[in-house]
C-alpha cells in the first residue's frame, strides 16, 4: 500500500508529466483559457489514462512481450511481438479517446463545443502515449500501472488547472499587449516547471 | 487552384499562421528535440515528410472514411509513414538513426500531424493538402532551427559541434571545427548550463510569440 501511494505521489508530483518532462504542452497551452474547460480536459486526460495504462499492460504481458503468445502453441513460444507495439498502444488509445468523445458529445454538448478540436487530439497527447511506455519502463504490475496512470493524469489536472487559474487572474493584470495570451503561458508554466525541480528527489 | 493560394499555402504557415506560435501545434516535440541544431534540422524534413503525405493520404481517402473511427484511420497512416521514415534512417543513415531513434517514434504523437489532418486535410482536395502539409512542417522546421541555435550557441558555446560544418563561438571547448574569436576574452565566457535543459526552450519560445505579436498586431490575443 505504501508503495501505490509512493507511485501516485511520484506520478503526480515529482515526475509530473507536463512540468518535469513537458508532454502533452499542445493541449496543456491551448485548453487553459478558463478554469472551466481546463477541469473538463484534464478530467478525460485522468479517465483515459487511467483506463489505457492497465490495458495496454494486459495487452503487453499476454500477446506482445517474447513468449506470451506460447498459449496458442508451443512453437510460438520464441515469436516476440515488441515492434508492433507503438502501434497497437497508439490503436487503442484512440480507441478510447473515440468513445470518451461520443460520451461528452452526448451527456455535455457545451463541454463538447469547448473543447473543439483538443478532443480529437487527447489521442496524440504526448502524456497518453508517454504514460504507456513510462509505465513499460518501470516495469509496473497491473495494479501498479493503473495507480501510475491515475497519478499521471492527476499531476496533468493539477497543472492544467493552476495554468488557468493564473490565467484567470492574469486578465486583470497589466500585461504588455503582445505577450498576452500564448507568450505569457509559455513563461509561466517555465517558471512552474522550474518550481517543480525543486521537488526532485523526494520520496515518502 | 491558382497560383496565389497556392504561394498563400506554402507561405502562411511559415509566419502568420505558424504551426507551433500561432496554432500551438506540436509543441512538445519543439521542447525536446531543439538541444542541438543537427536534431533540429533532421526532425522538421522528417516531419515535414511525413505531414505531406498523411495530408496527401488522407485527403484522397476523405470521402470513404466513416466520421466515427476516422482518428483510428488517421493513426494508422501516420504510424505506418513514421515507420517508413524511421526504417529508412536506419537503413541508411545508422548513426544518425541511434541518435534520434526516440525523437522519429515521437513525430506519431506530434499534434500537427492530427491538427492538420482533422483541420485541413478533411476538407480539401489532395493536392492543396499536399502543399498545405509541406507548408505547416517548414514552419514548424524554422521554429525548432531557430530555438535549436540559440540553445545550442548559449549552452555549448558552439554550432553544429561534432560536424564538419562545426565551430565554436565562445568558451574553452574542444571542438574539431573551425574556431572564431580566439584570445582570453571570448574564452572567458561560460556556458549556460540552464540552455541545455529542456525548461530553456520554453522561455525561447514564449518571447519568440512575443517579437513575433509585437511586429503582427493582428496576431494579438484581445481576451
Amino acid at each position: 500500500m505504501g508503495d501505490l501511494i509512493n507511485i501516485f505521489v511520484k506520478s503526480a508530483f515529482v515526475e509530473n508529466m507536463v512540468l518535469i518532462y513537458f508532454l502533452g504542452m499542445c493541449s496543456y497551452l491551448a485548453v487553459s483559457k478558463t478554469v472551466k474547460t481546463a477541469v473538463g480536459l484534464g478530467a478525460a486526460v485522468i479517465f483515459v489514462l487511467a483506463i489505457t495504462a492497465p490495458i495496454n499492460w494486459i495487452i503487453r504481458e499476454n500477446l506482445l512481450i517474447e513468449g506470451a503468445l506460447s498459449w496458442i502453441s508451443p512453437a510460438l513460444s520464441e515469436v516476440s511481438l515488441e515492434f508492433l507495439g507503438l502501434i497497437i498502444y497508439i490503436g487503442v488509445i484512440a480507441a478510447l479517446v473515440q468513445l470518451v468523445e461520443m460520451i461528452i458529445e452526448k451527456f455535455s454538448p457545451a463541454l463538447y463545443m469547448s473543447l473543439g478540436i483538443f478532443l480529437p487530439l487527447i489521442t496524440v497527447n504526448c502524456s497518453i502515449l508517454g504514460g504507456t511506455l513510462f509505465m513499460i519502463s518501470k516495469e509496473y504490475n497491473l495494479i501498479e500501472s493503473t495507480v501510475f496512470g491515475i497519478g499521471s493524469g492527476f499531476g496533468f489536472f493539477l497543472a492544467i488547472v493552476a495554468l488557468a487559474a493564473i490565467r484567470e487572474k492574469l486578465k486583470y493584470s497589466d500585461v504588455p499587449a503582445p505577450l498576452r495570451g500564448l507568450g505569457m503561458a509559455f513563461i509561466i508554466t517555465g517558471l512552474m516547471g522550474l518550481a517543480f525541480m525543486g521537488l526532485m528527489g523526494i520520496k515518502l | 487552384m491558382s497560383e496565389l493560394s497556392a504561394k498563400r499555402l506554402l507561405i502562411d504557415p511559415l509566419s502568420d499562421n505558424n504551426p507551433i506560435t500561432v496554432q500551438v501545434l506540436g509543441v512538445c516535440s519543439a521542447l525536446a528535440v531543439s538541444g542541438s541544431v543537427k536534431n533540429a534540422l533532421v526532425m522538421s524534413v522528417a516531419v515535414t515528410l511525413v505531414t505531406a503525405f498523411s495530408n496527401l493520404t488522407v485527403s484522397a481517402l476523405r470521402n470513404f472514411i466513416p466520421s466515427r473511427i476516422r482518428m483510428i484511420v488517421q493513426l494508422v497512416v501516420i504510424a505506418f509513414l513514421v515507420t517508413l521514415v524511421s526504417l529508412f534512417l536506419q537503413a541508411f543513415s545508422y548513426d544518425l538513426s541511434k541518435e534520434l531513434s526516440v525523437y522519429v517514434g515521437l513525430i506519431i504523437t506530434n499534434c500537427i500531424l492530427m491538427g492538420r489532418l482533422e483541420a485541413f486535410a478533411l476538407g480539401n482536395k489532395p493536392w492543396p493538402s499536399f502543399l498545405d502539409g509541406i507548408g505547416n512542417g517548414l514552419g514548424y522546421g524554422l521554429i525548432l532551427v531557430i530555438v535549436g541555435v540559440i540553445r545550442e550557441l548559449f549552452g555549448t558555446g558552439g554550432l553544429m559541434l561534432g560536424t564538419p560544418l562545426g565551430f565554436t563561438f565562445f568558451g574553452n571547448e574542444a571542438n574539431h571545427g573551425i574556431e572564431f574569436f580566439k584570445g582570453d576574452f571570448f574564452h572567458a565566457f561560460f556556458h549556460n548550463g540552464l540552455m541545455v535543459l529542456p525548461i530553456s526552450s520554453i522561455f525561447i519560445l514564449g518571447i519568440l510569440i512575443w517579437i513575433q505579436r509585437s511586429r503582427n498586431v493582428a496576431l494579438v490575443d484581445i481576451s
